[in-house]
């Protein structure tokens, strides 16, 4: 094990490099282009004995992929933004083929307004593609992921693509201290991959195909089961990570302090580490606050938070994301999970971060605070709620005008 | 938990220096986070970059408010709205050739320095040295380790060797 000081893409490289992928296939886009740079640089001095294939778009490097998955290999890309949605439509293929591909996702805006920096619209508009979808915090969890993931998507009962989302910027671009274990960890810790899902000389059979009316619904069924599965396959994974590097997760989520709180925020990605600082500032001026973090959107942890929050007053889901017309889609997913367990608990949803936006320690203090007195709705952090709506109609300056005087009064 | 702000143009390698410091301080085994401002980079345009140390974990990854040390690699950028940027404490460390009388600021030739040990007037390990110097948090020893960890290793020697003529400068 190396104590290193790496960024969030220079870390989850340096996973990558440890799980040993055979075929990267990867179009270049900010902010995921260092992860991209780092691995054909490893490839290059042998360091990583993988085929580097630099195609000409993201539908290409998951089609390419797919390929090499289709042959038993164990195949890794990476991209963000406008590139995930370009990739879209081979999402659902590779997630119906079973090809338990791993790709690192950039968090970042989508256009327009055309904008390079962190939010989390684009993984979230593609929750229903399939996926594996997991949320790192910060770089030792990326590098973490990066390992875990092709255990779990690998796993015969799972056999799924796991896609890890890191934040633009704020994660992908920040250096910290990252513990980056040996090989012999690594090795110990993931085994080859194995499939039978995979084009055989001696086996025939054939793979990719069509299925109409008739058996459609079964393929679905089961690749509905295969992502379910996953949620058991991430505490065995987890179990064994922790006795090979000494490091400890907790599943779907991550709870803090939520055993006796009385307002809870629920978020996801490297936000989660401020509002758990929060928290502790608020928990010392005798506020019974918690933080619930949502370290996997796909398999969603139904049980998990409805169990976290069930003694609270009031929650508040806070995420870089909007469902135009709606509210966001954590939210939306949150509402769902607490009615499947049938609790009735008051949900905010707070709607912050967009287009990389600061969220400030102030912010959350906020949050926190407002939940003791406000009722539930989608509020736009320093701007406004859903109900104000009729307040920003009308030409773009006079809108401004009339957001200034009252909405940065609220927050 | 310490906070450096780093000043400087686009090419002067104002995010090295802040990379370098968080490097060098998490080599003592301690927690450090470093990041530059972000967005696209273009040679000679004002940036900034964020250095944080703390004795345990970081989580706070917002940009620094108020700094402990708030460093100038171009005094063409230094204005007093900088002590607006500072700490009760807090000093400024500033490159340049003029004389300056301020308690709040430490001021040096850094380009002199760089000059003469590497040849060319980039100011980066200069300022990190000086920074050092003042701060006193992070030593000689570990900034050299750093640079050999993050740099070519044709730039190691001439580099620790600034450092090392940076710190001299600012104790005198």
């Amino acid at each position: 094990m190396a104590r290193k000081f790496l960024s969030g893409n220079e870390a989850f490289a340096e996973g990558i490099r440890l799980a040993k992928p055979q075929v990267i296939s990867a179009y270049p886009i900010t902010p995921q282009t260092i992860v991209v740079e780092r691995l054909s640089e490893m490839v290059e001095d042998k360091s990583l004995n993988a085929e580097f294939i630099h195609v000409e778009s993201e539908h290409s490097a998951l089609s390419c992929a797919m390929g090499a998955s289709a042959v038993g290999a164990r195949a890794f890309t990476a991209t963000s933004s406008q590139g995930l949605l370009y990739m879209a439509e081979c999402l659902t293929y590779a997630a119906g083929g079973r090809f338990p591909i791993v790709m690192m996702n950039a968090n970042r805006s989508t256009a327009l307004p055309w904008n390079i920096y962190g939010d989390q619209r684009d993984s979230l508009s593609l929750l229903d593609s399939g996926w594996i979808q997991a949320y790192a915090e910060n770089a030792q969890e990326s590098l973490d992921l990066a390992l875990m993931s092709y255990y779990i998507a690998e796993n015969s009962a799972v056999s799924t693509p796991f896609m890890v989302n890191l934040d633009g910027f704020v994660l992908t671009h920040t250096y910290e201290v990252v513990d980056v274990p040996a090989q012999e960890q690594a090795d110990a810790f993931l085994p080859p991959f194995e499939t039978e899902n995979k084009i055989d000389f001696d086996n025939p059979k054939n793979l990719a195909f069509s299925a109409g009316p008739a058996h459609n619904d079964i393929f679905k069924y089961k690749e509905h089961i295969g992502v379910l599965n996953a949620a058991g396959v991430i505490n065995k994974a987890e179990r064994k990570f922790a006795d090979i590097f000494g490091r400890s997760y907790t599943g779907l989520t991550e709870s803090y302090k939520t055993e006796d709180a009385d307002y809870i925020i629920i978020t996801l990605g490297s936000i989660a580490g401020l509002v758990k600082e929060t928290a502790d500032k608020l928990r010392r001026q005798g506020k019974r606050v918690g933080v619930l973090r949502i370290r996997y959107m796909r398999p969603f942890p139904n049980d998990d938070i409805a169990r976290a929050v069930k003694n609270a007053k009031a929650v508040a889901v806070l995420e870089k994301d909007i469902s135009f017309g709606n509210e966001g889609t954590v939210c939306t997913n949150v509402k769902a999970a607490l009615q499947n367990n049938a609790e009735n608990i008051p949900i905010s949803n707070f709607i912050g971060g967009l287009g990389g936006k600061n969220i400030s320690k102030k912010d959350i203090e906020n949050i926190f605070l407002r939940l003791e007195t406000e009722e539930a709705e989608v509020k736009f952090i320093g701007i406004g709620t859903s109900r104000e709506r009729t307040e920003v109609s009308g030409n773009g300056a006079e809108c401004e005008k009339s957001q200034r005087g009252r909405i940065f009064l609220r927050t | 938990m310490i906070e450096i702000l780093w000043h400087g143009r686009g090419g002067q390698g104002a995010f090295t220096a802040a990379r370098l410091s968080g490097a060098a301080y998490a080599l003592s085994g301690k927690y450090a986070l470093a990041f530059p401002s972000f967005g696209p980079e273009r040679r000679g345009a004002p940036i900034r970059a964020f250095t944080k140390l703390d004795e345990k974990p970081i989580a706070n990854r917002s940009e620094i408010e108020k700094a402990d040390y708030s460093i100038f690699l171009d005094d063409t950028l230094f204005s007093p709205s900088a002590f607006d940027e500072l700490k009760p404490n807090g000093k400024v460390i500033l490159n340049t050739k003029k004389a300056i009388s301020n308690d709040k600021i430490i001021a040096l030739d850094a380009e002199k320095v760089a000059e003469e040990i590497l040849g060319m007037p980039i100011v980066n390990t200069v300022m990190l040295g000086a920074l050092a110097a003042v701060y006193g948090g992070i030593s000689e020893e570990n900034i050299a380790g750093a640079i050999r960890e993050n740099m070519a290793e044709r730039l190691w020697d001439k580099n620790i060797r600034a450092v090392h003529a940076a710190m001299e400068a600012v104790k005198k």
